[in-house]
């Protein structure tokens, strides 16, 4: 104990003494930042960004990484560095490849990844053997965690799982456990509710019934795509799964039965939201609205705490050694500051960003989870997503 | 019965020592509570804790300092984009200063001419000369700025960065950074000791307090402080005050609903309080008898008997109480 506190001090004193060098004006290494996105990511086409569906994108998340840039400037200095950021922006996962490699090649040992899931799993198979690290931005995917995870790369967004967790959470707090549950279509519509399923069987709501939904106004499909022939029956609560939230957003007020919504609507779990006001948010907040011109998302924060996360292993590590940074970064030591109240790190089974998610609606945060009253015997953000006796994640 | 009896005794007893300590306080003594939420001073008898009146400010009203002669009281209101000046015996506002965007904490120099604020948005350190009411100088710091602390001549000014973690030591003469010190993550309030050769830097996101030399500019210690029954993540220290004699420092815990009693020589906490909900500002009684302390999610203000520890009162006040003045 005394030792480690007196090493502790150490490195303190150490530090202190790099902040004077850099003070002083010591040549500045440049630590660069690759970000990766697609051309035409369908995610970030206009008329989905347009509608401001909530949990959803409302534009590229680039801006983040620009405001945590301007942000590190200081601490960056301290460990004789200047940060910067290298966009990429490619046609295919390949070309993307390609262009990360050429990024390698110049010395860049950090990217952030901001793909859909499939592409980033691709991207992150084809670079397992390059020392590098990349920071998933954007893909909620449950598998990029579990059966597809990679040791290189450190997940800042959320899991599906997590966000599921979060909200049934709330809904066991509240009392709100009969759940009717309506479905959407696609692939990604099924994987969130399988994610909600997992959550709800976890914390104890009960589904009564699961429905299938389609768009449209096809009077032989209304039984379908009609909110209040869908929403009969006994519940507290309609779950929607939508992960393009089309159908979502014209669920509230349209149910049989005066409920709440929630899920792709509603009450919807985010990590991040423009209307929280605690923990040096609203700073957060207006400083990227300078920047971006819109209000933040939580696909923006995750690009903005990707650098911060750099920018503070840099400060700690004092320097710009890759395997310095990453074994910090990777490491139990790390305190990262998300404006969230809580201290971040990364989970070790998993490389996922551990972190509260909110329940919010269209203009106010209503609850921060983990909620009061679920504990973990290790750190309450662990009852979030999968926990380490459950992971199927295995880097070796 | 007997039990009743008991505690009807203790009441008795705890009340007349209140009272005693109270009225050792000295008589004139008012209290200043600036509320975030309803733009609101409250005045209290810092004797009878009765609430005297309300001032009612410019938006969001937060760090408070009293000028040398304690005539006047300046209240940064971060909405209204400006600096309050209260009359302290009137109990009105006078005057506004136009200190820049969004005001939070600031320092007075010891000539009571100037003014150092922290500006969160633009990472600014403002000089603001307050006879000609113009911002005459500027530094540019770490992101989100926040406690700001002259030293005991007025030729060193120490800026807290929350988000670049690190603490400014800026010569007020050059307006230079002299030195930029890591410290733990989201350093929030800083105090010296009386003899000024320490800083103390509340660390909100460490849970700790780390302790620069200010010979050296260099860290020096770091106490963690480790409440019983919470679990790290759940210590925010923010607010310090520290006595006359640089025996004791007092650290509220924000969300940990404590305040640390620390041996200043020995780096030792001595005592927990229990105070209410998330802990902020804290200020001592002019004889430090007392020690109060403003509870931003239960809207009161807690008081401490310094010596035996105790919380002898609380009393509500505004939404969100942030800081706590004493007008003696």
């Amino acid at each position: 104990m005394r030792a480690s506190l007196y090493l502790r001090r150490a490195t303190l004193a150490l530090l202190a003494a790099g902040a004077l060098l850099a003070t002083a004006g010591a040549g500045a290494e440049t630590l660069a930042i690759g970000y990766l996105e697609l051309e035409d990511d369908p995610r970030y086409v206009e008329e989905r960004v347009e509608a401001y569906y909530q949990g959803r994108p409302w534009g590229r998340p680039y801006p983040g990484a620009e405001v945590a840039l301007s942000e590190s400037r200081f601490a960056a200095a301290a460990a004789g560095a200047e940060l910067e950021l290298r966009r990429v922006t490619a046609a295919d996962a390949e070309e993307l490849f390609a262009q990360m490699q050429k990024l390698h090649e110049t010395g860049v040992r950090f990217f952030l990844v901001d793909t859909p899931g499939p592409v980033t799993a691709e991207l992150a198979r084809r670079s397992a053997e390059l020392p590098l690290l990349l920071f998933n931005v954007s893909a909620l995917d449950d598998a990029l965690r579990q059966e597809s995870c990679q040791a290189h790369l450190l997940h800042i967004a959320p899991s599906h799982r997590m966000l599921q967790d979060a909200l049934a959470q709330y809904l066991v707090s509240v009392k709100w456990r009969r759940v009717l549950a309506l479905v959407g279509p696609q692939q990604a519509d099924k994987a969130i509710y399988q994610s909600f399923q997992t959550s709800a069987k976890r914390y104890g709501l009960r589904i009564s019934e699961a429905r299938d939904f389609v768009l449209g106004t096809d009077p032989r499909q209304r039984s379908r795509n009609n909110v209040a022939l869908l929403t009969t029956g006994e519940y507290d609560v309609v779950y929607v799964a939508d992960a393009r939230g089309e159908f979502a957003r014209a669920v509230p007020y349209q149910t049989q039965k005066p409920r709440v919504t929630a899920g792709s609507a509603g009450l919807v779990p985010d990590w991040w939201h423009w209307a929280f006001e605690r923990y040096g948010a609203p700073q957060l907040n207006s400083r990227f609205i300078k920047q971006a011109d819109r209000r933040m998302t939580g696909y923006d924060w995750s690009a903005w705490m990707g650098v911060k996360a750099i920018a503070e292993a840099a400060l700690r590590t004092g320097g710009t050694d890759f395997e310095a940074l990453r074994d910090y970064l990777r490491g139990d030591e790390l305190v990262l500051d998300g404006f969230k109240g809580n201290r971040l790190s990364f989970r070790a089974w998993d490389n996922q960003l551990r972190q509260p998610i909110m329940l919010t609606t269209p203009n106010w945060v209503v609850g921060l989870a983990p909620i009061e009253g679920f504990l973990h015997q290790t750190n309450n953000l662990d009852t979030l997503g999968q926990d380490e006796r459950e992971s199927r994640c295995d880097f070796d | 019965m007997q039990q009743a009896k008991t505690s009807t005794v203790f009441i008795v007893v705890a009340v007349s020592l209140l009272c005693l300590t109270l009225s050792a306080a000295g008589s004139a003594a008012t209290l200043f509570v600036s509320s975030e939420k309803d733009h609101v001073l409250t005045v209290l008898d810092a004797e009878s804790l009765e609430q005297l009146g309300e001032i009612a400010t410019p938006e969001r009203p937060r760090g408070m300092r009293f000028s040398p002669d304690g005539k006047r009281l300046y209240v940064a209101c971060g909405d209204g984009d400006t600096v309050a000046v209260v009359d302290v015996q009137a109990r009105k506002i006078v005057g506004q200063l136009d200190v820049g965007d969004d005001p939070e904490t600031f320092d007075i120099s010891p000539d009571g001419k100037s003014l150092y604020v922290s500006n969160e948005d633009d990472a600014l350190l403002s000089v603001f000369d307050i006879e000609s009411g113009e911002v005459v100088g500027e530094v540019t710091v770490g992101p989100e700025p926040e406690g700001v602390l002259l030293n005991a001549n007025g030729d060193t000014v120490y800026v807290a960065s929350e988000v670049a973690n690190m603490v400014h030591v800026i010569d007020t003469e050059s307006l230079e950074i002299r030195a930029n010190v890591v410290v733990g993550n989201r350093p929030r309030r800083l105090v010296l000791t009386p003899d000024g050769s320490e800083l103390w830097v509340s660390n909100e996101l460490s849970g700790s307090v780390s302790i620069l030399d200010t010979q050296e500019n260099a860290v020096r210690d770091e106490i963690v402080f480790e409440p019983r029954g919470f679990r790290p993540e759940d210590v925010t220290p923010v607010g310090l005050v520290m006595t006359r004699n640089g025996e004791t420092a007092y650290v509220t815990m924000g969300r940990a609903n404590h305040v640390a009693v620390v041996d200043v020589a020995d780096r030792e906490v001595e005592a927990y309080i229990l105070v209410g909900q998330r802990p902020w500002g804290v200020a001592l009684s002019a004889d430090e008898n007392l020690l109060y302390v403003t509870n931003g999610l239960s809207d009161d203000v807690s008081v401490i008997d310094a010596r035996s520890r105790k919380v002898v009162r609380s009393v509500p006040v505004g939404r969100v109480p942030y800081g706590v003045a004493i007008a003696e």
